[in-house]
């Protein structure tokens, strides 16, 4: 049994699943149902000035007719309960789940006052902590809120600013994903004080269209707008913004990470990657509270079975395993191997090396069947075929001994002026529009100089 | 009786082979993301363990499958057998809701198999015993209910020891199924996980009234799981021939997998028409007999036998002979069968509870020939032993009274479940008694009330948060139009 216990920036929760904010976690009785059914802690639907919703609110894609809604749209707002209502609830369900992490999310106009006003109601409470919600993509940014201020850095670290000015609990910035680069609002933030970020909130997207009457989803009245999009679909998007932020020398705080978890195995992914705890919503909308048992089993069992003693052990682990492109061997080189006794004859691995990839896999007669073979010589080992195959373990790629030495892009072009990495903060203030900034190492010359 | 083998012995193993083979981890994987994860599952309704199916299936889906293995033996010690030899179709499967959706129900025996048989061939610890709490219970047999009871009751800490007359754990799981369906080994391996959370077994041990009397005086409690005992006399003329045998013990026979030994006939006929004798006629069949006759006393309809082991009977091409009633087996002069005498039945007017008794219509006799005969005709019950129990009280067809939540019997330091107390019927509604006896054993010794895994059915039926209902409003015209009743039609806005 290993310890799932977790702490994010001071935060201390019995495991590292908390619920986002977000429908799940919209009012007291839920969130007590959810920690009886064993989450760790929850980030309180987002308080502010109370709102007033549209219907529809939600759209989706499906994965196949059994994997229903692996990407979610939602057009919803924050809060519709007032204030009020809200913190009582809050402060009850402290009291009682004192060991479980309990988070105010907060969004509320661009003034002082009105942020200094909320995190002292909030601190009334009990709850241990606040997140700022900047990345709300839809309606309230129009309103100059969300992630209108995520996307701006100089807002984004001047609000995280008043509110540390007031705030004696931890501090999280959730941040919008809808950025050229998440470097800049990250550092931002942390500049205004952040002691922690929390990523990522979601997408713009619009789902589909209906093709008998026209209308976009989620269908308002004849009309549709953008939403926000979340669910299994975006979780590569979230671990790769999650993975910059844990490589960025400036923004070394704690992270809690959000986007498409649905299992355990999605949670390691992130924790790997510099998580310190992870955030789950769609999942939750789709199957109810009780996919956290699976997840804390399955995480269990998996610290248990690589004998690590805690889940801390795991946090950040991946993190150097990650570089710039022009940090990657050019030397490395691995080719398909299939295995003939496990193939069944589908032919995918051919079709799709023979219309996209590099044609080298041809199909040949081996006695009585008809057998995919690869071209060794011509094989680039781009993993395409062992994608498509459906049979587990069926398709591997090997590594070539009699390869060269490991060499770079930096190394081959001996220290080209283009490619080498500028450690020139991009996402200071005083450039801080996150258009024209660029994390470190991947200005857009290197992408230019890669392609030519 | 001479052995007649028509058949090679590679060919046997043939015919032996799983009737469900195993499913490959490509197949469960498929299988189980066809699952569509279902909140109060009717499935898990539907088991009388109550195994938490869709929660088992999706870690196969998420590859937990330890941790799905440990979902079910949770909920039944015995998974792996059940896994083999439920009547899934009547159960889970039958109550799936892809039998509505797609008209094929999710394989969740096979699935349940997958993850049992990864856990056992791994090794993975499926139990854990509970701290010594210093006190002791001895179960009589090791069958479904026995085993069940005494995993339980581990669990929370008591010394267990199972007596059992056999050689081997597992009673019935171990010695009555058709091989087809299940091998000894799997049964054996099963009982082992018990074993390994200290468990003790005392095989091949008969419980005469002298053990018991000790027993009663060494434990705080006792479990009798003691099952049915011989199949109940034909009383009639030459049922004392070689060729006539004892379903159950026959079946016992072909369990040893020693094919040259098991006694097989060219024409075999097998009287009654349940379970356990499909399981003879099939066996028979795939042991080489060339016809194999079931012998009914009522008609088809009425047949007690699970629909799909009637199907596989008549996929082996046995044959059947409704309404007939056995009345004679005949002999040569050697002493070897020569044929079934019988005579056909008719129904009589159902009496006011609606059952049918059949009456022998006179001057319809007829023979089967046949070379050997196998009687099928249920068990009888172990009155003696159980009779000798103080206090324990029976009901009119033998089988012992207890209270259904607790397992109590009369004698209040005896508890009881399986066979012996439902008259026979499948292993996995023994193995819930064994739980539910562990429960009323440790509430009747500590007085403390524990639940354990489907001990009841999973979700309650009221509403889990209150909800106010909607007051009824009273249904519209249906002539009146949409717009007529303020429904916006989105697509008429264009
Ligand atoms: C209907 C809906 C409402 C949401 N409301 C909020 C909100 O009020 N505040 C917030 O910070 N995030 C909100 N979110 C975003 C989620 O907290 C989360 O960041 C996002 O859904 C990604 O996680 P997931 O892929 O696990 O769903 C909402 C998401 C959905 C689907
Ligand atoms: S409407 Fe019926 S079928 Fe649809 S989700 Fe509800 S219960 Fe299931
Ligand atoms: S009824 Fe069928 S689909 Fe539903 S949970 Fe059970 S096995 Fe899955």
């Amino acid at each position: 049994m290993a310890d799932l216990t977790s702490n994010l920036a001071g935060i201390s929760s019995p495991n590292p699943f908390w619920l986002a904010s977000a429908p799940p976690t919209n009012m007291g009785s839920m969130i007590e149902r959810a920690f009886d059914a064993g989450w760790g802690g929850a980030v309180w639907k987002t308080i502010g000035e109370p709102i007033r919703n549209v219907c529809s609110r939600l759209s989706s894609i499906d994965g196949s007719s059994t994997q229903r809604m692996i990407g979610l749209n939602n057009i919803e707002l924050i809060s519709d309960r007032p204030t009020e209502v809200n913190l009582r609830e809050m402060a009850q369900c402290k009291r009682k789940y004192p060991k479980h992490a309990l988070i105010a999310s907060l969004m509320v106009e661009s003034n002082r006052e009105a942020w200094h006003d909320i995190v002292k109601r909030v601190e009334d409470t009990g709850a241990d902590g606040v997140e700022l919600n900047f990345g709300c993509p839809h309606g309230m940014s129009e309103r100059g809120m969300g992630s209108a201020m995520g996307q701006v850095p100089e807002y984004a670290e001047m609000v995280t600013g008043w509110v540390k000015e007031a705030c004696s609990l931890p501090v999280i910035v959730k941040l919008t994903p809808n950025v050229t680069s998440i470097i800049a609002p990250g550092r931002a933030a942390v500049r205004g004080g952040a002691d922690a970020l929390s990523l990522i909130n979601t997408i713009n997207s619009i789902t589909g269209v209906d093709l008998d009457t026209l209308i976009p989803n989620s269908n308002v009245n004849g009309k549709a707008a953008h939403g926000g999009y979340c669910g299994p679909a975006v979780k590569p998007i979230a671990l790769n913004m999650v993975s910059e932020l844990a490589r960025d020398e400036f923004t070394q705080v704690p992270i809690s990470g959000i986007g498409g978890i649905k299992d355990w195995r999605d949670a390691v992914e992130f924790l790997l990657l510099g998580s310190t705890n992870v955030q789950v919503c769609t999942q939750v909308m789709h199957y109810g509270y009780r996919i956290v048992e699976d997840m804390i089993d399955g995480l269990n069992n998996y610290l248990d079975e690589k004998g690590f003693a805690s889940v801390n052990d795991i946090v950040g682990l991946s993190v150097p395993r990650v570089t710039n492109w022009s940090d990657l061997d050019l030397n490395y080189h691995t080719v398909a191997s299939i295995n003939h006794d496990k193939c069944i004859q589908c032919n995918l691995c051919h079709i799709a090396c023979e219309d996209g990839a590099h044609q080298c896999i041809p199909l040949v007669q081996i006695g009585d069947k008809r057998f995919p073979v690869v071209d060794e010589t011509e094989c680039v080992g781009c993993n395409l075929c062992s994608l498509v195959c459906p049979v587990p373990d069926c398709i591997t790629m090997v590594s070539l001994e009699d390869r060269g030495a490991p060499m770079t892009w930096h190394e081959f072009t001996n220290g080209d002026a283009l490619v080498q990495a500028t450690t020139e903060d991009h996402g200071g203030i005083s450039n801080g529009h996150a258009i024209t900034s660029a994390p470190v190492g991947t200005p857009s010359e290197v992408v230019h100089g890669s392609a030519s | 009786m001479k052995s007649f083998i028509p058949l090679e012995a590679v060919q046997i193993e043939r015919n032996f082979c799983d009737v469900a083979p195993a499913f490959s981890r490509a197949q469960a994987k498929v299988e189980a993301d066809r699952c569509l994860y279902c909140y109060d599952a009717p499935c898990t309704r539907a088991c009388p363990t109550h195994i938490d199916v869709p929660a088992f299936i999706k870690k196969i889906s998420s590859d937990n499958v330890v941790g799905s293995a440990r979902v079910i033996f949770d909920a039944n010690p015995i998974g792996a057998t059940c896994a083999r030899v439920c009547p899934t179709s009547a159960l889970c499967e039958g109550a799936c809701v892809e039998n509505t959706l797609l008209h094929k129900p999710i394989d969740i025996g096979r699935l349940q198999r997958f993850a049992t048989d990864y856990a056992i061939d791994s090794r993975r610890p499926m139990f854990f015993s509970g701290e010594p709490n210093g006190k002791s219970v001895a179960i009589i047999g090791a069958g479904p209910a026995g085993y069940s009871c005494a995993v339980y009751l581990k669990r929370l800490g008591y010394a267990v020891t199972i007596y059992d007359r056999r050689e081997l754990a597992g009673g019935l799981d171990t010695y009555g199924m058709a091989e087809y369906k299940m091998t000894q080994k799997v049964s054996v391996e099963e009982t082992n996980l018990a074993r390994g959370i200290g468990v003790e077994f005392r095989l091949g041990t008969e419980v005469t009234p002298e053990l018991l009397v000790q027993l009663e005086l060494d434990n705080d409690a006792i479990f009798l799981a003691v099952g049915l005992g011989q199949t109940t006399k034909l009383g009639v003329e030459g049922e004392n021939a070689p060729g006539v045998f004892d379903a159950l013990q026959w079946i016992e026979q072909v369990k040893t997998r020693e094919w040259t030994g098991i006694p097989v006939g060219r024409t075999v006929a097998v009287i009654g028409a349940g379970n356990t004798a499909v399981d003879a006629a099939t066996q028979a069949k795939r042991l080489g007999a060339e016809r194999v006759v079931m012998v009914y006393r009522r008609g088809e309809a009425e047949m007690p036998a699970y629909d799909y082991e009637y199907e596989l009977a008549k996929s082996d091409a046995v044959e059947f002979r409704w309404k007939s009633a056995p009345v004679g087996i005949v002999t040569d002069a050697n002493g070897a069968v020569r044929s079934l005498k019988c005579v056909e039945t008719l129904p009589t007017v159902p009496d006011e509870k609606g059952r049918v008794a059949y009456g022998m219509v006179e001057g319809s006799e007829f023979e089967i020939p046949c070379d050997m005969v196998i009687k099928a005709l249920g068990q009888s019950k172990m009155t003696a032993f159980l009779s000798g129990i103080a206090g324990l009280q029976l009901d009119g067809s033998g089988r012992v009274k207890v209270d259904e939540g607790t397992m109590a019997t009369g004698n209040p330091k005896y508890f009881a479940g399986g066979d012996c107390v439902n008259g026979g019927r499948e292993a996995v509604d023994a193995a819930q008694m064994g739980k539910l006896g562990a429960m009323g054993i440790h509430q009747f010794i500590s007085g403390e009330i524990v639940e354990f895994a489907g001990a009841r059915l999973p979700f309650v039926e009221k509403l889990p948060h209150e909800i106010e209902l909607p007051v009824p409003t009273p249904i519209a015209h249906p002539e009146a139009s949409a717009a007529e009743l303020g429904v916006k039609s989105y697509a008429a806005q264009g």
